[in-house]
């Protein structure tokens, strides 16, 4: 019964690190700009699918002998080409799809939102067709046997490398002058604008932040989940986007700990009861969260003013 | 100095004398004439029939038949409507101001009359026609619905699908369980040749169950709004959907099917007239009014002697009853229902409807489930291409008009259907 336990908890683990990762970027951006990201889902997709063509190409170049590469840096140079090119994909987002909109009632951003994810969505399948790509392995699974449970090398690595990503993120938002920006704008984003911060910069810098973390997220799920296809972003976003709200909204450790915490529950509703009552009962107790703490782990409390 | 010739001048000095009754003939005559010669001027033009609907599929499929399919709808449609509103403006202005003197039901029911006539010739052509008429009007009654939570008292409900869901599960299961002979419920109980006449029970069973639904979302409505009541509604949309496909009582994850054809266009044409007469009431009364109170600012609402809860309850149980009788409607229309159809998916586009056409706005509301349905009807040929096209439609009109194309527009009867011909009285 414990190594099951411990087992599962490796899983949700795992889980929760993906969702940690993409609600992170709905915080962020949320702190900022005080909209949520409703494409930000599928920026997780796309930075899979750019990691997927990264990581092809790296593979065909180390096997093709021009460079010799062990396969941990193939996999290391992956999420970092992938983060890179994924943040400009967010900026893009930003720039064409949120800026314009950015005095606009906060629903019509929503919908901007949704409706460029279905571009992103439909855009990757009239490149790439129909069917689903399978992510070229890139570290051979190793598994350990600890005491009766099973673990992976790959989930030992998408936990420590999610948890050093989120570190990381802390620590570039508490330690450096655009860490300072960034909670100088999530403070007021009226007056520091003021004071000479550049808002529009800080906006950018942010969705590419969150892309780029969306995109690790992706390519971990890939390295994990082999399998890519054009909507797998939905459901991942939609329920980043609770985990983000979960936490309260803007508040990055919330996020990341709401993040987890959907992933245990998920995995634990899994583990009790049949599956086919994960989403009914995993919802139903984020429902009784919110109904007794509406605004959630470390949301600021309601107030009658706020609105959409 | 004199102005240059302008078509849109012309057009204006034209036909701004018509009055919405002569239109109606207009479009009358358009389908007359369809109905009269419409399949041998197809033959003539080299189509293989009708174009179904006003010539944009054919357009987009073979674009060697765009000068043949812009004639069709020229010449069945745009010329006969034209002309004829236009050369029976006198009479049509006389009867409307005549009518204006009965009580307004009477020229309301007269123009419905006539506006019924014309869709029914028009959907009667093609089965295909008489569908895609039904789901846009039951897509009108959702639209309208979810803008009186979303549109006029300013929240962000996500959870309409699931409304709808419920909706279309209860009359699902009164029909089937009464009336037909279906696998999960055996043997029908009652004759079903009496079911067309309790059809509006197992609709009016089907909003008062997702209106029962709607108090788990009105009552954490209280403490709370904007993000946070997005996503308990959105976590009940997920709960109804979840907890649908786990019940095999009503056919789990594979659904329900063998409805009677109970939805006819009559039927659906029928509710969604109540829908938009019940809706505009309701926003037009006091307690509408509060709604817009409580959106505006909820504090000095309250401090106005609104009682907001209240407020929040009725508008939540309101919209969620329309949304269950339209998905009550659609499941009939379809014959067929699975929890898979009321997911995400489902709410992307009645959202992008309601804020397409605009908040706070019956007119709004028509427009946009109109406009949305029809250009995804009409755009079916460029298969994958149409979800790139209409997403950046709407992201142009959320960046042009961020709070939709007719926003906080009063809808008004009267001002509709009077004469225009500046002799009547002016509404």
């Amino acid at each position: 019964m414990m190594t099951f336990f411990f087992q599962n908890l490796v899983n949700a683990l795992q889980w929760g690190s993906f969702y940690a990762l993409i609600a992170l970027g709905y915080s962020m951006v949320y702190g900022i700009l005080m909209l949520f990201n409703f494409a930000h889902g599928d920026i997780f997709m796309v930075g899979a699918y750019i990691g997927f063509g990264v990581a092809t190409g790296l593979t065909a170049l180390a096997s093709a002998g021009a460079v010799a590469l062990p396969h941990w840096l193939v996999l290391v140079l992956t999420i970092l080409i992938s983060m890179f090119l994924t943040s400009f994909v967010g900026m893009a987002v930003e720039r064409f799809g949120y800026r314009p909109l950015r005095d606009a009632p906060r629903a019509s951003a929503a919908i901007t939102g949704l409706m460029i994810g279905i571009i992103l969505e439909t855009a990757n399948l009239a490149l790439l067709g129909a069917r689903r790509i399978s992510f070229p392995p890139l570290i051979r699974s190793v598994t350990y046997d600890i005491g009766g449970v099973y673990v992976t090398n790959k989930k030992i690595m998408i936990v420590v490398v999610s948890i050093a990503l989120m570190v990381g993120l802390h620590q570039f938002v508490r330690r450096t002058k655009w860490g300072m920006a960034m909670r100088a704008m999530a403070f007021d984003f009226v007056v520091v604008p003021l004071m000479g911060v550049p808002l529009n910069t800080i906006a950018a810098m942010t969705f590419a932040l969150g892309s780029a973390l969306a995109a690790a997220a992706g390519i971990l799920f890939a390295v994990a989940y082999p399998v890519l296809d054009p909507y797998m972003g939905i459901v991942f976003g939609w329920k980043a986007f609770v985990a983000a709200i979960l936490g309260g909204r803007g508040s990055v450790l919330g996020a990341t700990l709401a993040g987890f915490l959907l992933g245990f529950i998920e995995i634990f509703v899994a583990m009790i009861f049949p599956s086919t009552l994960r989403d009914f009962i995993a919802y139903s107790i984020i429902l009784l969260i919110l109904v007794f703490r509406p605004h959630g782990f470390f949301g600021e409390p309601y107030s009658a003013r706020l609105r959409l | 100095m004199q102005r240059p010739f302008r078509f849109a001048d012309v057009m204006r000095s034209t036909f701004s004398q018509v009055p919405f009754l002569g239109w109606l003939l207009g479009g009358l005559a358009a389908v007359t004439v369809e109905h009269l010669v419409g399949f041998q001027l197809a033959g003539l033009l080299g189509m293989p029939r009708v174009p179904v609907l006003f010539g944009c599929v054919v357009m987009l499929k073979k674009p060697l038949l765009i000068p043949a399919a812009a004639t069709f709808v020229l010449l069945v449609y745009v010329v006969p409507a034209c002309v004829v509103a236009r050369v029976s403006a006198p009479i049509t202005n006389r009867i409307a101001s005549r009518l204006l003197r009965f009580p307004v039901v009477l020229p309301v029911l007269f123009h419905l009359a006539l506006l019924y006539g014309i869709l029914e010739m028009w959907s009667d052509l093609s089965a295909y026609r008489d569908l895609t008429l039904r789901l846009t009007l039951i897509s009108v009654m959702l639209t309208l619905s979810l803008n009186v939570i979303n549109g006029y008292m300013g929240e962000f409900s996500c959870s309409h699908p699931g409304f709808m869901a419920l909706g279309a599960y209860a009359a699902s299961v009164f029909t089937l369980g009464l009336f037909a002979n279906d696998r999960v419920f055996g043997p029908a109980v009652l004759p079903p040749a009496l079911g067309s006449f309790v059809f509006p029970f197992g609709l009016f069973l089907g909003g008062g169950v997702a209106a029962l639904g709607a108090l788990a979302i009105a009552v954490p409505s209280f403490r709370t709004r904007g993000d946070y009541l997005a996503i308990i509604s959105l976590a009940f949309m997920f709960i109804v959907k979840s907890a649908i496909e786990n019940l095999e009582v009503v056919g789990g994850p594979r659904g329900l099917s063998s409805h009677p054809n109970w939805a006819t266009l009559p039927a659906v044409f029928f509710w969604t007239v109540a829908c938009v007469w019940v809706i505009h009431n309701f926003v037009s009364s006091t307690l509408g009014k509060a709604l817009n109170a409580v959106r505006d600012d909820e504090m000095a609402a309250e401090a106005m002697t609104v009682n907001t809860r209240k407020t929040k309850v009725v508008a939540f149980l309101f919209g969620a009853f329309w949304a269950g009788v339209a998905g009550g409607l659609f499941a009939h229309v379809l014959r067929y229902v699975n929890p898979g159809t009321f997911g995400l998916q489902k709410l992307a586009e009645v959202l992008a409807m309601v804020y397409f056409g605009g908040l706070n706005s019956v007119y709004g509301s028509i427009v946009g489930a109109v406009s949305l349905s029809l250009l995804g009807e009409a755009l079916r040929p460029l298969e994958i291409f149409k979800w790139i096209i209409i997403p950046l439609l709407l992201i142009l009109v959320m960046i042009y008009r961020p709070t939709g194309l007719i926003a906080f527009r009063d809808f008004d009867v009267k001002r509709i259907i009077r004469p225009r011909d500046g002799k009547g009285e002016q509404v």
